[in-house]
């Protein structure tokens, strides 16, 4: 039997059944990784990844035994995560193993403790083969401003495989993980998704704990499960969802499974989504998947967010904002790199000069202008009011349709190179991922056919908390 | 365009040592960026909102919670450091 290429659902199947180890598969995903020249993972953790599939294999084991001495209540069951192997974007903290965010400020960092995400995986018998490549502290579209090199795209290998969490998407994509983790904060899940034809939540803001994510920007970061299939996403949101006292911004959430009839179904098409920049053969493949849905019975519903145009200004404005003050941090003093020259203020100048790459520094700049005493009223503050119209077009839409069909990504992957000269175009590729954000709505890439060789996502938007009737709508695509 | 003077003045608030390069660079994409931003002036006034849903910016009680104590973990981590405190240049 391959043990490459399988479901979460395939592997626990198969290790159910006694097909193969948790050990049998850790060491195939191993293999592979070391053989792949994508560079989607920053570092291998290999001796963690054994231990953990060891574990796993005496959990799978004992649960046997259990059920076939029919001794205990106990129905023997084991977790649908257990002994199955992921990849962690490498921003999300992982005790004792290396963090470095893609940061040459953080090469050597090693986390002092787990992200809840992390724990809870841990809880339900996780393997970690390795920590995936991101855009440095996760600002970018392209994993180009990764201090670690670009992440390849497995379709072609000339071009990105999106970002932030390219290393995430292109890892499932390229069967170097049965599922991953990656985060979000302005598109940085569902456009590596897009990118690589795998499926990517990212869930409402506050549905999943940020304790133990190397902050970007605070109010708009997310954490959620990269897969190859509808269903794996929804087994892993399962698995990591919900309140954490560690992290105020978590809410309580009791996740039920939906079955939403399509016949029931309003669903929305922004008008604004389908504007000037949106490839022609993107298009097609979105406007198909519409039409799709409306012979099922669905009602297509098209509407307007008026807002859309200010979106990535405001997302821009606010986003560097907030990374100005939350890569305050780094100061040469309490981790990290440190360049110890001449007096205090040197150790912070010269520190962070060295460590950050360009795209940290500009954002920082961006965000420390914006607040500066003279310029708050006209950037910060505009953006902030901004953001109020941002989601007040998401809930007037929200009043007449149960979801939205729209683009992910303007077009499919780019080349490496093309764009990581220009920032502001750069910028434009997170055009149609912005704005859910600052609205703090949850949103899903499914793929839904390929431009040539490169695969194309389909964006649903759902109202905040309803991840349940996005997955049931997107299975129903997946399937038919 | 956004002066040298400004960039440095902005550079120097940051904490970020820029070189003669990156202050060139940085005074174009700053000014492009910052341009891209005035489209912002046209936008409307958002009317007096209530809470949406999407409001999630819940608040706690200020108040002390005990948790695992990673105190040596996080003492490690820091570059220069001395009998379980971190170092720190002087300042006087």
């Amino acid at each position: 039997m391959d043990l490459i290429g399988l479901t979460i659902k395939q592997a626990h199947e198969g290790l159910k059944n006694k097909e193969f180890t948790s050990v049998d598969l850790t060491k195939a995903y191993l293999e592979k990784i070391k053989k792949s020249d994508l560079n989607a993972f920053i570092s291998i953790t290999e001796d963690l990844a054994l231990q953990q599939a060891e574990e796993a294999d005496r959990k799978i084991a004992s649960s046997s035994q259990i059920l076939r001495s029919k001794t205990s209540e106990d129905k023997g069951e084991f977790g649908m995560l257990c002994g199955i192997p992921c990849a962690i974007k490498d921003a999300i903290m992982v005790d004792g193993q290396k963090c470095t965010a893609a940061s040459k400020i953080l090469e050597n960092y090693v986390a002092p403790y787990d992200a809840t995400v992390i724990k809870r995986l841990k809880e339900q018998g996780a393997v970690i083969l390795g920590k995936t490549n991101t855009d440095e502290f996760t600002m970018g579209a392209s994993t180009e401003n990764s201090a670690f090199g670009v992440v390849k795209n497995p379709h072609d290998k000339t071009r990105v495989a999106g970002g932030s969490s390219g290393g995430s998407a292109a890892s499932v994509a390229a069967d170097e993980a049965i599922y991953s983790l990656g985060s979000d904060t302005g598109g940085s899940i569902r456009q590596p998704a897009s990118f690589c034809g795998v499926v990517g939540l990212c869930p409402t803001y506050g549905a999943v704990s940020r304790y133990g994510l190397i902050p970007h920007a605070s109010s708009l970061d997310q954490i959620g499960p990269i897969g190859k299939t509808v269903e794996d996403v929804k087994i892993v949101f399962e698995a990591i969802l919900g309140k954490d006292k560690m992290d105020a911004t978590s809410v309580e959430y009791k996740f039920e499974e939906a079955e939403v009839d399509l016949k029931d179904l309003k669903i929305g098409v922004p008008k604004e989504y389908f504007a000037k920049g949106l490839d022609p053969e993107v298009e097609k493949l979105i406007r198909s998947s519409i039409e799709k849905a409306e012979k099922a019975g669905a009602k297509i519903i098209e509407i307007s967010l008026p807002a859309t145009e200010y979106a990535l200004a405001c997302y821009y404005i606010i986003g560097p904002s907030e990374i100005s003050a939350n890569l305050a941090r780094f100061d040469g003093i309490k981790y990290g790199l440190s360049i110890q020259d001449g007096n205090l203020l040197d150790v912070y100048l010269k520190s962070r000069g060295e460590g950050f790459g360009d795209e940290v520094k500009r954002r920082i700049m961006i965000g420390t202008y914006c607040l500066s005493s003279g310029y708050y009223d006209a950037y910060y503050k505009k953006a902030q009011e901004v953001r109020q119209l941002i989601c007040q077009d998401f809930a007037n839409a929200f009043k007449r349709v149960d979801l939205l069909f729209c683009p992910v990504s303007p077009f499919p992957a780019f080349k490496i190179g093309e764009k990581a000269d220009d920032p502001l175009s750069m910028y434009l590729a997170d055009i149609y991922t912005v704005a859910t954000k600052l609205a703090g709505l949850p949103g899903l890439s499914l793929p839904v056919g390929k431009v040539g060789n490169l695969p194309v996502g389909l964006q649903i938007i759902g109202n905040h908390f309803e991840e349940s009737k996005i997955l049931s709508v997107a299975l129903w695509i997946e399937n038919n | 365009m956004i002066s040298k003077e400004e960039v440095e003045r902005i550079a120097r608030l940051a904490r970020l040592e820029l070189s003669k390069d990156e202050i060139k660079k940085m005074q174009k994409d700053l000014s492009e960026i910052l341009d891209y931003f005035n489209l912002l002036k046209k936008a409307p006034k958002p009317e007096k909102m209530e809470k949406t849903e999407g409001d999630l910016r819940a608040t706690r009680k200020d108040e002390v919670i005990s948790s695992h104590d990673i105190t040596d973990e996080l003492i490690s981590a820091a570059p220069d450091k001395k009998d379980g405190y971190i170092k720190v240049k002087e300042i006087f």
